[in-house]
């Protein structure tokens, strides 16, 4: 496919990877944001193409994973409602609640549905004008201008039976909550690429301007990855700290201010609790007033259901790059893809259901890891 | 999840007001709004995210990037050559 196979050449990586052994004459730490990143640098093994003092610390960009365990609660209470069609992307559904997952809850007759784009969801909600159309939108700023679309264009074709179940958080909150945590181990970013072809870079200079930290903004295909790290690492070592796009072929400055201003119309910031790591400050968005009459929160009256995370889970200290998912106890054995205990392994893109689907194992055989 | 892929547009049309585009990703055709990338035409390739084009590639930028990847792997050859070269001199 044009625009990603060239970039996947495996000459490339390992002059990318000289490079970068050429630059570090010191230990660094970088964090990948983004959960496709991280999917990205364990498929290619990119961590075998760095030398041992350059390490990569997986960041908390996946929404899903970070999707409060409440906000699923009230999508599986929604689901059952009579009038309901409850629809969402593919990997919403396999979330697991306090009480199984919304796959369940289709299988006991709610009708749950997957869509590829939210204004799917509202093209069910206008063929069914006796239904109930619930869309469980959740997502980063790459997500946000589609739903916002969605619910923009409700509103324009006067569709009154289209609701969202939003759970809408932003990058550069949790970006400065890693950062101004104490025990701090990043020292640079690889930038979202996809959240900056929206958002642009403007709030990334701020980052680098407040935190003193390299942020080079990069794409999700293997020498992307390895040249957004030799860039940070280049930074690193003459102490600067500014925005780099690595990913120009998809990413302006000021981004995509067509997809900005609707965003601003349909939404407000607002708090937003991540699992894993707790409430963040201005870290999302909620619909807007003029928009109000579209929330699922408002239309369906859910209780509050208290939601309980398992001690073992270390999910937490993952998201922030503290801890690799080999340091949980539970990784693996009371901990899967089939029943996670927490936000890291819940959707494919989570780091330990990362690292348990490249093989990250701690039991398997160190025979067997070393055949090609 | 937020994955986006690049993809052809290959033909505009109009939907319930919104700008779309019959797009080619990989051989298969998907709609897709082009709401956000207005001025894309037949022929660009968009960044799709959910049904949506959030940029479209700019082609001489992804040129410079691949240059600037040969450009890498041509240095190494030198320094692998420069290896040799001093190999032999010793
Ligand atoms: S392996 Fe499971 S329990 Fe352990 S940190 Fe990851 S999600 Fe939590």
């Amino acid at each position: 496919m044009k625009y990603v196979d060239e970039f996947r050449d495996r000459k490339f990586a390992q002059a990318l990877s000289g490079q970068i052994a050429l630059a570090a004459t010191q230990p660094w730490r970088i964090m990948e944001v983004c959960g496709g990143q991280t999917h990205t640098i364990l498929q290619y093994g990119l961590e075998d193409l760095l030398p041992s003092t350059v390490q990569l610390l997986h960041g908390p960009g996946c929404p899903v994973c970070v999707t409060p365990l409440e906000l699923i609660n009230k999508a599986i209470a929604i689901a059952p409602v009579p009038d309901v069609i409850l629809c969402s992307f593919g990997d919403m559904l396999r979330v697991p609640g306090s009480t199984g997952d919304l796959l369940q809850a289709k299988a006991l007759g709610a009708d749950v549905r997957i869509v590829y784009s939210p204004l799917e969801a509202l093209n069910l909600a206008r063929k069914h004008p006796d239904r109930r159309v619930v869309f469980f939108a959740v997502g980063f700023e790459t997500t946000a201008p589609a739903n916002a679309m969605a619910v923009y264009q409700a509103k324009r074709l006067g569709v009154s039976n289209f609701f969202l179940l939003c759970s809408h958080v932003t990058v550069p909150p949790v970006i400065a909550a890693i950062l101004q945590a104490p025990n701090n181990q990043v020292q640079a970013f690889l930038g979202p690429g996809h959240v900056c072809s929206v958002m642009g870079t403007a709030e990334y200079e701020a980052l680098c301007r407040n935190y003193r930290v390299p942020i080079v903004i990069s794409g999700f295909e293997p020498t992307d990855l390895l040249e957004g790290i030799l860039r940070c690492i280049q930074q690193l070592e003459r102490g600067e700290a500014r925005v780099e796009n690595q990913y120009a072929r998809a990413v302006i400055t000021a981004g995509n201010e067509a997809a900005q201003a609707i965003v601003t119309e349909v939404f407000d910031v607002s708090d937003r609790i991540w699992r894993g790591l707790g409430s963040i400050p201005k870290s999302g968005y909620r619909l807007s007033y003029a928009f109000r009459q579209f929330d699922a929160e408002r239309e369906f009256q859910v209780e509050a259901i208290t939601t309980e995370e398992s001690p073992l889970c270390i999910s937490g200290q993952i998201l922030r790059g503290l801890k690799k998912p080999s340091q949980c106890p539970a990784f693996g054995t009371q901990c899967t893809p089939e029943q996670p205990l927490g936000a890291t392994m819940v959707s494919s893109e989570g780091t330990c259901a990362t690292y348990y689907k490249f093989g990250k194992l701690p039991l398997k055989p160190v025979s067997e890891r070393d055949t090609p | 999840m937020c994955l986006a892929i690049p993809g052809k547009v290959e033909e505009l049309f109009q939907q319930d007001g919104l700008k779309m585009a019959k797009i080619n990703v990989g051989g298969i055709r998907k709609s897709v709004c082009l709401q956000y990338t207005p001025e894309a035409v037949p022929g660009d390739y968009v960044l799709i995210h959910v049904g949506f084009a959030l940029s479209i590639i700019n082609e001489a930028e992804a040129q410079r990037t691949y240059q600037s990847l040969q450009m890498t792997d041509d240095l190494k050859d030198f320094a692998a050559l420069q290896d040799q070269v001093s190999n032999e001199i010793r």
